[in-house]
């Protein structure tokens, strides 16, 4: 071989196609992938869930368990009587002593030397119940009388005996509570020619990731924890679990092996992971946990299911005049993020369109149900829904055209709203007026109105909605921040150590983009490092779309003090400024001549090797120019925020109920494409999971059970379902984006469903309030043999 | 425990001997006793395509199968492909057409898509979107993966 290959210089990364650092590893079969994981000496653990909704626990017998030759560790709520709770309301004990709420719930745990012996010791536990009252729906948890499934204040015990009250009792089985308004709503509504009224329900759904949930953990001979883990938050649950375990958060160690999809399900603690480190302890080997599918769909989180009433109004030149909109949530058993979705939802309810008057109340409520987490659009998708329905309605209640209704309502750049959000770079118009001309939407949506009676049982439509997202991080903790280290070798490659967390989303190749763009080296020369808190700086998690904008603004920063160190350094050896000086295909050059000074790599030795030794290391650290919003919910929470319009066509076979989703013409603000491959892979999978919440997944839930938890009754959309899809871009170079880029991982996903309510009506005629759009429930809502859902009696 | 079985096959190319238990699945015996861990698991219940190997020249879900079946007969695993000029057709566009994100599903993809092109050469949009209904990707939205077996299908033929 040639003694050292030449790297290829294409010119610029940006807005290139960019195939995915770590594709090849995965296409191959290598990628080691937590399931993939042994360490020596690891024992597998199993969890006994309840087999009752709600009970009380009256006897759990593990005797027959801790007999069965290979069991090394049988361990109850007795057996770690100094656990403290999880979750956003810390109302959750990992293991479940006195009282199951759910079917979910972990009443005891086996650590074997293999599954099959740890589940089969999972089976001979005995647990008698007391079983009581199954709470099945928000709406009966909030009736009088209703059972409370927090009815009394959870006390845990420390180490020193001293009891804690650590979650007040709930005696009215409210979780959480969201109020924001802005403006006066009869003001509003006395200036409305029409006001419109409308409950939607939206329906459980689960994140589906490949790579079921799984963990290892070991402690080593000083008790310092490592955890493989694939959580989205690695330095938040460092933290966190230091506070469960009563441990110095500096004392644990979290790797983060490849994982197999993340969609927001990975940001929360959930009980498996202390348990496995409570068998790890007390058996002083490693543990690893690994769930079965069916495990998946019962015990990770769901999409948080919303009852909506929304009343909305306009004036007859089109501006909108007022909204008032309060939702009950379904929080399940215990409290997770779901809860806090409102704080999303509200966002767009308040300023998706400029809607000077507006009110927004929230409950969550508890019952035995699921509990939910985030997920992909963090109650967008369910806000959006009911927002763009209306949108239409209003329209068609004035006699205009949806289109033109839209964009007299739109946000310009430059606006702030009452809730305080400044709109810097805004492509809103430009999204609106390129997918409806990349559809030709306003010509098939009148030709579709016209064929509602003509005879003809399949109908075509078409459906128009937008959303408005955080994509510039979101300050919901007091940093939003991400930091990078930077070290080059003498032989000019870098190793890019980003505090950022990649769950296949490719933020790898992004970051390394963004900083060989700077460094003017190909993408051959970077390794990026991404998986190691003890090595990692810290970032506040893969979430709220925020990682190219965060984390590459962050791997810029370093990446230009680093430049700023090699051109210093090259100044004074060819005694020109170094303001003359640029770097380019892995060479000093001379701006105003193009002349090759030297090879970065030769320069980086002399510098190592002189007599004032020196290394390029740099570190940076970025914090978004944002606000935490104060309690009335006020303030810039994002440095930037992305826009999209979609445009659905959709075909209704009004003789079955069954919609087909043709396509999707898609127009996304997302300041600057860095990977084209990239985000065309996020826009493409974010649609087809609007696809599924829309047409396909729905998780059954009666009476606190999952009825339907495996890939044959829970349907996710397969190959041949997907529509033709076509995407534009508006590049409206974000002046705080890095190369003028902001987030995108989640905004694809938000419309879909909403955009398809409206065009089945611009189908049939017929609006359906209530998802998802499987042919059994658009059959019912066609022919009249459904009713819309309603509002909650008892409230 | 259970009684154990032996088993002897031939696994990529090379013979190999093992003892599993009779409930054992083909999946769990080439992951955990194997330790070949290219093949996934993604539900256990023949419903996803993670687990996609090769059998006797066919297509099987390994999660469906006993391990002691295997005995007598070929299998092909993804890390047995390594030389195979079809399955490094469909890896490299795998990977340029931007048909991986997480990559969990993706062995068994590219298992499933070698499996296509062994019967159609030059497979239609339609047929390839067909010939990959049986496997799940919960990032990508299949649209890439399709684009991908296309240009190998064209690459390779
Ligand atoms: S694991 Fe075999 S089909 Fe899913
Ligand atoms: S790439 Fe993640 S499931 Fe297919």
């Amino acid at each position: 071989m040639d003694a050292m290959e030449k790297p290829k210089y294409d010119g610029s990364l940006i807005g290139k196609r960019i195939p995915k650092m770590d594709a090849p590893e995965k296409a191959s079969g290598k990628t080691r992938y937590i399931h993939d994981i042994d360490l020596p000496g690891q024992l597998h653990a199993k969890i006994l869930r309840s087999s009752e909704v709600h009970a009380r626990i009256v006897a759990i017998d593990t005797g027959a368990a801790r007999a069965l030759p290979g069991v090394h560790a049988v361990i109850t709520a007795a057996d770690v009587p100094w656990q403290r709770p999880i979750g956003v309301a810390k109302d959750h004990l990992p293991l479940k002593g006195d009282r199951v709420r759910s079917p979910r719930d972990e009443i005891a745990a086996v650590a074997a030397e293999s599954e099959d012996i740890a589940a089969a010791a999972v089976k001979l536990i005995k647990v008698e119940y007391e079983p009581l009252p199954i709470v099945a729906t928000a709406e009966d948890s909030l009736k009088p009388g209703a059972a409370l499934l927090h009815g009394e204040d959870l006390i845990v015990t420390g180490p020193d005996g001293k009891r804690e009250v650590v979650h007040k009792a709930s005696h009215d089985n409210v979780a959480m509570t969201f109020n924001y308004g802005q403006g006066d709503i009869p003001n509003g509504e006395a200036e409305s020619v029409v006001v419109v009224e409308d409950v939607f329900r939206l329906h459980y759904v689960t994140h589906c990731c490949m790579g079921v949930s799984g963990v290892i953990a070991e402690f080593d001979a000083s008790e310092n924890l490592l955890l493989y883990s694939n959580t989205q938050v690695p330095f938040l649950h460092k933290r966190e679990f230091a506070e469960l375990l009563g441990m110095d958060p500096g004392r644990i160690r979290i790797i983060q092996p490849p994982i197999g999809g993340g969609f927001g399900s990975k940001l929360d603690i959930y009980p498996f992971e202390p348990i496995a480190i409570y068998l790890a302890k007390i058996t002083h080997r490693p543990v690893k946990l690994i769930f079965s599918r069916e495990e998946e769909f019962m015990a990770s989180p769901t999409r948080q299911p919303v009852l909506l009433k929304m009343r909305s109004g306009c004036r007859s030149d089109g501006r909108l005049t007022f909204r008032d909109v309060e939702t009950v949530h379904d929080n399940g058993a215990y409290t997770s993020w779901g809860a806090t979705t409102p704080f999303v939802m509200m966002q767009t309810i308040s300023s998706l369109y400029r809607v000077p008057n507006c009110n927004y109340r929230t409950r969550a409520i508890y019952t035995n149900n699921p509990y939910a987490g985030s997920f992909r659009g963090y109650g967008n998708l369910q806000a959006t829904f009911a927002v763009e329905a209306h949108m239409d309605k209003l329209a068609e209640a004035i006699g205009m055209d949806p289109l033109e209704f839209r964009l007299i309502n739109a946000q310009d750049p430059g606006e702030v709203t009452p809730q305080g959000m400044h709109f810097k770079s805004c492509g809103f118009k430009d999204c609106l007026q390129t997918a409806a001309s990349r559809s030709d939407y306003q010509a098939k949506f009148s030709a579709a109105r016209g064929k509602w009676n003509d005879g003809n049982p399949v109908k075509r439509g078409v459906g128009m909605a937008s959303m408005l997202h955080v994509g510039g991080g979101a300050k919901i903790y007091p940093s939003d921040g991400c930091g990078t280290i930077i070290k080059m070798d003498d032989f000019a490659h870098i190793t890019l150590i980003t505090g950022a967390s990649e769950i296949g989303q490719g933020s790898e190749t992004v970051l390394a983009q963004l900083a060989c763009e700077e460094l003017g080296l190909p993408l051959s020369a970077v390794t990026v490092v991404n998986n190691d808190t003890d090595v990692k700086p810290w970032d506040v998690g893969v979430h709220a779309s925020r990682t190219t904008f965060i984390a590459g603004n962050s791997a810029l920063g370093a990446a230009r003090k680093a430049k700023a160190k090699i051109l210093a350094a090259a100044a004074s050896k060819f005694g020109r400024p170094a303001e003359r000086l640029d770097l380019r295909e892995g060479c000093v050059i001379d701006k105003a001549t193009g002349e090759k000074l030297i090879e970065i790599g030769k320069l980086i030795r002399s510098l190592h090797f002189s007599d004032k030794a020196e290394l390029v290391m740099t570190t940076f650290y970025y914090e978004p120019p944002s606000h935490k919003q104060d309690k009335e919910f006020r303030g810039d929470v994002s440095a930037a925020y992305a826009w999209a319009t979609q445009v659905v066509e959709i075909e209704v076979d009004t003789e079955t109920g069954i919609v087909k989703l043709l396509k999707v013409i898609g127009a996304h603000d997302v300041g600057r494409v860095l990977n084209r491959l990239g985000i065309e892979g996020q826009i493409e999978g974010g649609v087809v999971m609007g696809q599924g919440y829309a047409l396909t997944e729905d998780l059954i839930v009666e009476n606190g059970v999952i009825r339907n938890p495996n890939f044959r009754d829970y349907k996710l959309v397969t190959a041949p379902e997907i529509p033709e899809i076509d995407v534009s871009f508006i590049e409206t170079m974000d002046g705080e984006g890095p190369q003028g880029a902001k987030g995108v991982g989640e905004a694809p996903a938000i419309c879909v469903a909403a955009a398809v309510a409206n065009a089945i009506y611009n189908a049939t005629g017929v609006r359906i309030t209530a998802l998802p759009f499987t042919p059994e429930n658009v059959y019912r809502a066609l022919h009249s043999n459904s009713q819309p859902p309603t509002w909650i009696a008892a409230a | 425990m259970s009684p154990k079985i032996d088993v002897a096959f031939k696994l990529n190319g090379v013979d190999v001997r093992t003892t599993v238990s009779p409930g054992m699945s083909a999946l769990e015996m080439l992951r955990d006793e194997l330790h070949l861990t290219g093949t996934k698991y993604g539900c256990g219940e023949g419903e996803c395509g993670a687990c996609t190997i090769n059998v006797d020249g066919l297509s099987a879900n390994a999660c469906l199968m006993f391990a002691a079946d295997c005995h007598g007969r070929e299998i092909v695993t993804i890390e047995g492909l390594v030389s195979d000029p079809r399955t490094e057709a469909l890896k490299k566009s795998f990977v340029a057409y931007g048909a991986v994100q997480c990559g969990f599903c993706t062995p068994g993809f590219v298992m499933q898509a070698r499996n296509l092109l062994e019967k159609v050469r030059s497979p239609t949009p339609e047929q390839i979107r067909r010939g990959i209904e049986g496997n799940l990707c919960r990032c990508t939205g299949y649209k890439k993966i399709v684009e991908a077996i296309s240009e190998a299908a064209a690459a390779s033929s």
